[in-house]
């Protein structure tokens, strides 16, 4: 393996050698970037209109909420005092860019909860007035109490979540274009510092949320027997296509500057992407999550094909592209403190299983956003057309 | 060796009302301090800002004098019940050699080092030692990104960690260019050097410069002109490590050789 700055042997400073930062910070930026991206295709439809959207508008806005509850869980396992989180909130740190995460993401939160409650309201006060015991009272709690609905309600209730999903968007960019700030800001490591991070981050942010979304939308539809929305799926894909576009030519961009530049940036990325990278990021990230991807939905979306095999090709480049931003997410995350900062090394991750920090409490943490969807589509109606004004 | 005339009762006095009417007067001030802190932090005229305090500490080391005994780093370890397999200060060995640079510090050089190979031996050109601590930067990156303020810098010039208040959220850990922090495996909190503030607070040295038999660790106060850290300061040619970093070291390298990073 080439080692940077004419290294004869593998150097890593003592303190280097445990990777403190590992899968779960791996997942938050994910579970953040999947709020981000399903926020934006309900904003799709709510602001700028688009028609096709509307019959998912409802269902991409409460996947955001339930992965949007889980955002910060990774955080507080992380954290060494986690009974201690709270004081970000208290005594929070203005130079750093961690210290206002708490106040963006728990607004944000509020915000999404906000319009959920408020396009949901007319079905809550229905059921609150269609059911008895234990479950109208349950209902009764979620209408804060209003069992009447009016005209005029309405009419209110609209403004007010145009109002919410249009801060919505702006603030779901700044809720991720902001995470990726806490990467791209810190200079000691070479991979992470780049102005062009926040702006990758945000743009597949945006890619892993709408393609979840669609295989979501796709197992939801399967699983029920209900119809496939086939022009919808079509323009989706294009959306999706586009957006990935950009945020790949973005990503490499960020790698062929500091490929020509060829200064002290390079000289530290250049071994780490032709070695403990090579794997996880020029193969599998570039070469085969987003190169195919690319293909297939470029074919979806200019073909003329509206049946089941264009369904399981849209769906099988957005499974590559909610795998591509879990990898990016990895490689940028750990990748980052795999070059020492002895500039003259390359620590070994290892792969924890049970512990605290391991693939297991992960993969539960991923895992509880869409338990938590599958709950609240139990009780309430996930999609547009069977909410009724 | 010479002892430190300490008097940090200046910031022991501060009452807690009066720190209140500082605090509430000059939070506007403080957030456009804050605003423009970078650029403002960075003057390195003199190779360091003189702050209003009556002293302001320095490190000194002498790569010439260093044998990489190690006794630097046990003494450390003891001192400050530094956990293992993390370091507070370690010491590299390096040895330049014709087909590029050879760099260890097994155990944090704590144990001192066996001889390298015939091999590299047979190539060496130059071979040194480099001792290793957190550089208790004028403007520190790790204080910049703390979400909670829990590391702060004292205005004697040490960079401290609360533990009691930090997190453990790492994040200090990924900004220090150096390696120096760690995350304490006993107590989960973020950890590192503190130029062993309670002894340096009671007039006594850090315990690695104690402990260092040749003089290549040298602390003192830089507002004593006739300290050994202002007479180097003044005399010699010295070296922070990664200038490029425009963390403005407070530890300062004489006779530091290109190579080491």
């Amino acid at each position: 393996m080439d080692l940077p700055h004419g290294a004869l042997v593998n150097y890593i400073f003592p303190n280097n050698e445990i990777v403190w930062w590992s899968i779960l910070i791996v997942i938050y930026p994910y579970i953040t970037g999947l709020i981000a991206g399903a926020f934006v295709v309900s904003g799709f439809s709510h602001i700028f209109k688009i028609k096709e959207f509307k019959p998912i508008a409802n269902f991409a806005l409460i996947a955001a909420f339930s992965f949007g509850l889980f955002a910060a869980v990774p955080l507080l396992f992380h954290l060494g005092q986690p009974q201690r989180a709270f004081e970000i909130y208290f005594t929070p740190h203005l130079t750093s860019a961690m210290s206002i995460f708490g106040y963006i993401y728990s607004s944000y939160l509020i915000l999404l909860m906000l319009e959920i409650w408020l396009i949901y309201r007319p079905y809550f006060i229905q059921q609150a007035n269609s059911t008895t015991g234990l479950q109208r009272s349950i209902w009764y709690i979620l209408t804060l109490g209003v069992t009447t609905y009016h005209q005029d309600s309405a009419k209110i209730d609209q403004k007010l979540i145009l109002f919410l999903a249009g801060i919505g968007i702006p603030w779901a960019f700044v809720l991720h274009g902001y995470v990726g700030f806490v990467f791209g800001s810190v200079k000691a490591i070479a991979w992470w510092a780049s102005p062009l991070q926040p702006v990758v981050f945000l743009l597949s942010a945006i890619v892993s949320g709408m393609a979840m979304l669609m295989v979501m939308y796709t197992f939801v539809k399967w699983r029920s027997n209900a119809p496939y929305d086939y022009p919808m799926i079509k323009k989706f894909i294009a959306f999706l296509w586009g957006i990935f576009i950009l945020a790949f030519v973005l990503e490499i961009l960020e790698v062929l500057f500091a490929r020509y530049e060829s200064g002290h940036h390079w000289e530290i990325i250049e071994p780490l992407l032709n070695g403990p990278l090579f794997g996880s990021y020029v193969i599998t990230q570039v070469l085969v999550l987003s190169v195919i991807p690319v293909i297939l939905l470029g074919y979806v979306t200019l073909s003329n094909s509206k049946d089941k095999n264009m369904l399981y090709l849209a769906n099988l480049g957005s499974f590559m592209l909610v795998l591509q931003v879990l990898f990016m997410r990895f490689n940028v995350v750990v990748g980052g403190q795999l070059i020492s900062k002895s500039e003259r090394g390359f620590v070994d991750y290892h792969w924890e299983i049970f512990g605290g920090e391991g693939v297991l409490v992960s993969a539960t943490i991923l895992a509880a956003p869409f338990v938590t969807f599958y709950l609240i589509s139990r009780f309430i109606p996930i999609f547009e057309n069977s909410v009724q004004r | 060796m010479k002892k430190i005339a300490a008097d940090f009762d200046e910031l022991d006095s501060v009452s807690r009302r009066k720190f209140l009417q500082y605090a509430m007067s000059g939070a506007a001030t403080i957030l456009m301090v804050q605003m423009s802190g970078a650029a403002a932090t960075q003057g390195r005229g003199k190779g360091w800002k003189q702050m209003s305090t009556k002293h302001q500490y320095a490190y000194v080391i002498d790569i010439n004098k260093c044998i990489g005994w190690g006794g630097c780093v046990r003494a450390c370890g003891q001192e400050n019940d530094v956990p293992e397999g993390v370091f507070r200060t370690w010491v590299e060995r390096y040895v330049l050699t014709e087909d590029g640079v050879y760099v260890d510090s097994p155990k944090g050089g704590s144990e001192g080092f066996e001889p390298v190979s015939a091999e590299i031996q047979k190539k060496a050109k130059r071979s040194f030692f480099v001792p290793k601590m957190c550089n208790h930067c004028e403007n520190p990156p790790c204080v910049q990104v703390c979400p909670v303020g829990a590391t702060y810098k004292s205005p004697e010039g040490f960079v401290l960690v609360d533990h009691d208040y930090c997190l453990g959220c790492a994040y200090c850990v990924q900004a220090c260019p150096y390696g120096a922090r760690f995350i304490n495996t006993e107590k989960h909190v973020s950890d590192k050097c503190t130029w062993c503030y309670h002894r340096v607070k009671k007039g006594k040295q850090p315990a690695c410069v104690e402990a260092c038999p040749t003089g290549a660790r040298i602390f003192g106060d830089l507002m004593d002109p006739e300290s050994d850290v202002s007479l180097i300061f003044n005399d010699s040619q010295w070296m922070v490590l990664k200038p490029d970093m425009y963390t403005s070291p407070m530890c300062f390298y004489v006779e530091l050789p290109r190579e080491v990073v």
